[in-house]
């Protein structure tokens, strides 16, 4: 099915402020088996010039992405969701996420289009702190591979 | 930021100390619960034959969260990547043993930009196949 082309630019409202916790970061980290000090050690951290612990560089993915399902789940959007893969991601920062950052997601879709049967989508992910500054932009896009003929 | 590789020390073809990063089916359970992405594709056999897999698969951010461990070993501080993009050109498969996959990450410096930026070109393969393209992180270098 065709995806509705009437979407594209369409902003979300942003999410609810995600708080970033170091136990967090920390189980993020030893889950990818990264030992690099400054997920864990705030001096470590902030000998790097940091103010706290930072977070792996696809931390935010788990933010952003969450935020997006309130995108590809909208049924008047019509992509299937059963049959979508992750095609491309790319991350833009201002500054690393660290711990205590309250952090909100705004959504744009970027990108609506058919190709060979395949629905893409591409969506940008504007990560906030609680200030208002920008932090990072995620770009992810997601493909509906086309169904199978029946 | 402060990268413990200095601008002027590198060159366009400069390679990154290569890395291999081993993903069992303990490691995607673990990285299911950390990141919450609880896709059964990345843990269950029956429901990943049934959707048209070889088998079960790593997460593709699980993926690019190692490939990344190549540059951010490299600088020193994770901060001091600007961009990181890649495209998830095929599935890690992880079959159901005691070995897993194996990934294998290698870098090298592909453009000297202004200010002090590099962009890192990375090759990811497992099992003879390449699983990220286009895999580029600028890195800002001392």
């Amino acid at each position: 099915m065709a995806l509705d082309q009437s979407f594209v630019g369409r902003t979300y409202p942003p999410t609810a402020p995600y708080e970033v916790g170091r136990e967090k970061i920390r189980e993020f980290a030893a889950a990818v088996g990264d030992a690099n000090p400054a997920y864990t050690d705030r001096e470590a951290a902030r000998a790097f010039g940091h103010s706290d612990v930072i977070a792996p560089l696809t931390f935010a993915f788990a933010i952003t992405f969450k935020a997006a399902e309130q995108v590809v789940q909208d049924p008047q959007l019509g992509l299937d969701y059963s049959r979508v893969v992750h095609g491309d991601q790319k991350f833009a920062y201002r500054r690393p996420v660290r711990a205590g950052d309250r952090l909100t997601v705004t959504s744009t879709i970027e990108t609506v289009k058919s190709l060979a049967g395949n629905d893409i989508l591409d969506i940008r992910g504007d990560v906030h702190d609680e200030s208002g500054e920008l932090v990072v932009t995620a770009w992810t896009k997601l493909v509906a591979r086309a169904a199978e003929e029946a | 930021m402060t990268a413990k590789i200095s601008y002027v020390d590198v060159e366009v073809g400069t390679e990154l100390p290569a890395q291999n990063f081993t993903v069992t089916r303990a490691t995607l359970v673990r990285y299911a619960g950390a990141s919450g992405d609880f896709n059964p594709i990345h843990w269950n056999e029956k429901f990943a034959t049934e959707v048209g897999l070889p088998d079960v698969i790593a997460h593709g951010m699980f993926t690019m969260a190692e490939a990344a461990r190549v540059v951010t070993d490299w600088v020193g501080d994770p901060g001091a990547v600007v961009e990181y993009g890649v495209r998830f050109t095929k599935p890690v498969v992880v079959p159901n043993d005691d070995k897993g996959a194996l990934i294998e990450v290698s870098g090298k410096v592909a453009a000297k930009l202004d200010d002090n930026r590099v962009r890192v070109d990375l090759v990811a393969t497992s099992g003879g196949q390449k699983v990220l393209g286009m895999s580029r992180a600028v890195v800002q270098l001392a």
